[in-house]
């Protein structure tokens, strides 16, 4: 039935859309089965865990069906009385939707796989959260009125912080929960108060008639602000970011890829949502605000990345990197929309789109693979790891690729969104607007930047965590991955190279997308576009063939292994690792995390406050101890800690905990009301 | 001059005497006097329940008088008595604010509700001109008494004693609310007076006193 729905464009108009629906149904009755048997490892743990990959995988089909159909929508009358939910699915939402899907079905295997017994909450109650979580992102990129997102946001920012409390005994992730929750409701006034703007004076909160609303240019652009702080706090956009290092590595490491794979493209989806499609016209400047913050985010990430010796806190960090990125394309897409240069505004878009696609396959890879390692050693600091490529060869050759993909190198993903972005920054010199065309190649430059100390990054944690030697005497009784768990990450490091491999069938789709959001789209999917080749913007004669180029890498490795074998046949010998004339190397002799990252350190020190305590030459026992601060803590939230505790204890003198004082408080507000009314 | 029938003047009366039972409860310090004087109120109420049902000839009044006899003067008194008795709670500590003062903030609030009962009692029908005012100035001279007062068996009585002024004021404008309406306030009214009971024993277990001023400990601290 959806096969026929796919081939006759707008045949079946509301096929696609109920078919979602049951899908996302069924993922609530499976976390809801979850509690049939809630102490049952096998059951709530792992069938149900791989029954919900299942219907993601039908989730992920059915949205790619429907990328090009036509948007439908529905009216379901559910909730509360006079205030039925809206639903709608339009190009837009499929993509949303089809990464949604798609992520989940590598990560749901490996937590079928992963979760053990007696880790904190029961198996069937983090079932039960897990798919709800799911469901409530589903809802979320479907929603299409202001109440109906609201509550499956809620839902979303809920279901996540149970998901991050899993081990809640642990004082610190309850902190960390707390931080989560906390910005996370900060964040979601802010989407609110957005709506109640952009619903311009009808009061009515459907996406419909705030499509339909004309605002005045200082409230559709305080809109915009509101969206792009909640949504930015959702994001980890900096300076919202301060809750991402912290509810990461607490949240399990299934939980850790979910979250950073996808939740926080839910919000990139809400900025596109409010700025193409609810706001409709942006103004141009509006675009160097998002662009401006998501420079800055992705260097700052990047640099904290590179100066983390927990595993999982510099993904997290990595995470505000790609954010950064993300927000980059956003800002970019509304400058070049502003000003009526489509085509690169499409690029840009596409750019996004795409980034967001590879963010969310290459990142849960990394964190799945955190967690593989974490659960075969119990180790997540760098310091303790090292050479577990020989014990782990599955997970580590896996990750390689997510580390490949995520540091930007051809053929894998992470280029050619970058690639693509880059394309549209460095044509944004032709914005007919002073000072703007000169600085956004810059900008540009502090992309290129960021993208190259990624790399940087990604070297430091593949090279400590997996190269070398082991640096804990434990590490030699590591274990590689289960069944359940390589499978999830075989389709995820899968994803990365499909989607590295063919991007001349994907940006196509995501162009129709672009176009839908009404961005004329035309002229970046060209004619000189072919199967293999990518090539925007044909004027520019700018292309990029990821087959041609894969070919040639491995045909160039392949020629230099067989002429290396002719030449040096029977002739090479096996020997000791290099060892500059010193006898006995050691897993110490190794650099370290800390070491890794000490010339970024170095160079970024604005950046940083750091805490550090250097040996003295006559110590007996030499310590060196650096920790490294986030300075926005001091500069921006301790600040506002303090205004709202004093705030606070201003407002609790009315708590006096009398009885006649509180029936004093009621009974002046009878009267002043009484009196109002004569 | 024109003459006022004469069940409406007994109605009348009985209104004004309501009004002057809530200030001799304002000024009233033994609980056992307080109590009485709640049933007092009662019984007023009765009778001006009966007599309104008279009049009007309502059938529903009679029956809500009767309640109004039983829960009012017989039962909640009964049970008043019986708590004092074994809580042996017999006399108010010192009000928070002394009892002239009282008295003269009550008369502010009485022409304070005759102000605003003003406008209303001008739509209303003759029946009722005063009633309103008066039966405004019960409640918040009620309201007052469980602002003044620091020992719950006095504050549970002024609560009694709102609600009275509640029933009055809507008996004597809308010739009683619907029965069914009645019964649910009548139900209530009983509910929280045990579920109130238990709290004073479980108040005096915890706190050795029925003085409120113990619950302020439970505030979060600083």
């Amino acid at each position: 039935m959806l096969l026929r729905a796919s081939r006759r464009p707008g045949g079946a108009p509301e096929s696609a859309l109920t078919t979602l629906l049951a899908l996302v149904t069924a993922w609530l009755a499976i976390g809801l089965a979850g509690l049939i048997r809630p102490r049952s490892l096998e059951f709530a743990g792992r069938a149900l865990f791989v029954a919900g990959a299942v219907v993601g995988l039908l989730l992920a089909i059915v949205a790619a069906m429907s990328i090009a159909l036509p948007a439908e929508s529905v009216v379901l009358p559910i909730g509360l009385p006079d205030l039925p939910v809206h639903l709608r699915r339009d190009a837009l939402s499929s993509v949303f939707l089809f990464l949604l899907g798609s992520a989940s079905v590598g990560i749901s295997l490996f937590a079928a796989g992963y979760f053990r017994s007696g880790e904190g909450t029961l198996p069937g109650v983090l079932c039960l959260e897990y798919h709800l979580f799911l469901a409530a992102m589903a809802m979320v990129l479907l929603a299409d009125d202001a109440y109906a997102f609201m509550v499956a946001w809620e839902t979303m920012a809920l279901s996540s912080y149970f998901l991050v409390t899993t081990q809640h005994r642990i004082p610190e992730i309850r902190r960390a929960g707390f931080l989560y929750l906390l910005i996370a409701h900060v964040g979601a006034i802010a989407i609110l108060l957005a709506f109640g703007i952009l619903q311009g004076g009808s009061w009515q909160f459907t996406f419909d008639a705030m499509r339909g609303a004309q605002l005045p240019p200082i409230w559709a652009f305080a809109a915009f602000a509101l969206a792009l702080f909640g949504f930015g706090a959702k994001a980890g956009l900096v300076p919202m970011h301060v809750w991402l290092p912290e509810a990461h590595p607490a949240a399990p490491s299934p939980v850790s890829a979910l979250m950073s794979g996808v939740m926080l493209k839910t919000a990139i989806y809400g900025m596109l949502r409010i700025t193409f499609d609810l706001i409709g016209t942006p103004t141009w400047w509006w675009g160097l605000i998002p662009l401006g913050l998501g420079l800055f985010t992705a260097l700052y990430g990047v640099i904290f990345a590179a100066t983390q010796s927990d595993m999982k806190r510099l993904l997290a960090y990595s995470s505000i990197e790609n954010i950064g990125i993300l927000f980059t394309g956003i800002g970019l897409a509304i400058v070049f929309h502003g000003v009526g240069m489509d085509a690169m505004a499409a690029l840009a878009l596409i750019a996004v789109l795409y980034h967001a696609i590879n963010h969310a396959f290459m990142k849960s890879l990394l964190f799945l693979s955190t967690g593989a390692v974490l659960h075969a050693t119990g180790e997540r600091n760098l310091g303790h790891l090292g050479g577990l490529i020989h014990r782990m060869p599955w997970v580590a050759w896996l990750t390689l690729v997510g580390v490949l993909a995520i540091a930007g190198l051809p053929p894998l993903n992470g280029f050619v969104s970058e690639w693509l972005l880059l394309q549209a920054f460095l044509l944004a010199h032709e914005v007919p607007k002073p000072f703007v065309n000169m600085l956004l190649p810059l900008g540009a430059a502090l992309l290129v930047l960021s993208a190259a100390l990624a790399g940087y990054v990604m070297v430091k944690f593949y090279g400590i965590v997996f190269l070398g030697q082991p640096r804990e005497a434990a590490l030699h009784d590591a274990h590689d991955a289960s069944v359940l768990e390589r499978v999830g990450l075989v389709w995820l490091a899968a994803g990365c190279v499909l989607l590295g491999l063919l991007p001349a069938q994907i940006v196509p789709m995501l162009a129709g997308v672009v176009a839908d959001l009404g961005i004329n789209a035309s002229a970046a999917v060209t004619s000189a576009q072919s199967w293999w080749m990518l090539a925007p913007l044909p004027a520019r004669s700018i292309s990029y063939a990821p087959l041609v180029f894969t070919l040639a890498v491995v045909s160039a490795v392949l020629v230099t292994v067989l002429v290396g074998r002719l030449v040096y046949r029977r002739r090479t010998r096996r020997a000791d690792p290099w060892d500059c004339g010193y006898e006995r190397i050691n897993p110490r002799m190794q650099d370290t995390a800390e070491g890794f990252g000490q010339p970024i350190r170095h160079l970024f020190q604005p950046f940083f406050a750091m805490d550090r305590e250097l040996p003295s030459p006559f110590d007996r026992a030499p310590r060196y101890r650096v920790v490294v601060f986030d300075r926005l803590w001091r500069l921006l939230y301790l600040p506002i800690e303090r205004i709202v505790q004093r705030a606070a204890n201003a407002v609790s003198v009315l708590q006096q905990g009398r009885i006649s004082a509180y029936l004093l408080y009621s009974f002046v507000t009878l009267i002043v009301l009484l009196a109002s009314v004569l | 001059m024109n003459t006022i029938p004469l069940d409406l003047q007994i109605v009348n009366a009985l209104a004004a005497l309501l009004l002057l039972l809530s200030f001799s409860m304002l000024s009233q310090r033994r609980i056992v006097s307080l109590v009485n004087l709640l049933a007092m109120q009662g019984l007023l109420l009765t009778v001006a329940t009966l007599m309104v049902a008279w009049r009007t000839g309502e059938t529903h009044l009679y029956l809500s008088g009767l309640l109004t006899f039983a829960l009012k003067v017989l039962f909640l008194p009964w049970l008043l008595h019986r708590l004092i008795r074994r809580l042996e709670v017999y006399w108010d500590t010192e009000p928070l604010l002394n009892i002239p003062g009282t008295m003269l903030v009550g008369v502010l609030i009485v022409v304070f509700a005759f102000g605003l009962a003003q406008p209303i009692a001008e739509l209303a029908s003759e029946t009722t001109r005063n009633s309103i005012g008066i039966a405004v100035a019960v409640i918040l001279l009620s309201f007052l008494m469980m602002i003044t007062r620091s020992k719950a068996m006095s504050q549970v009585v002024g609560f009694l004693s709102m609600e009275n002024g509640l029933f009055f004021g809507a008996m004597s404008t809308t010739r009683g609310m619907p029965m069914v309406v009645e019964l649910g306030i009548a139900l209530d009214i009983l509910v929280a007076m045990l579920v109130l009971g238990v709290f004073f024993f479980q108040i005096r277990e915890q706190f050795d006193s029925l003085d409120l001023h113990h619950l302020e400990s439970l505030k979060e601290g600083d």
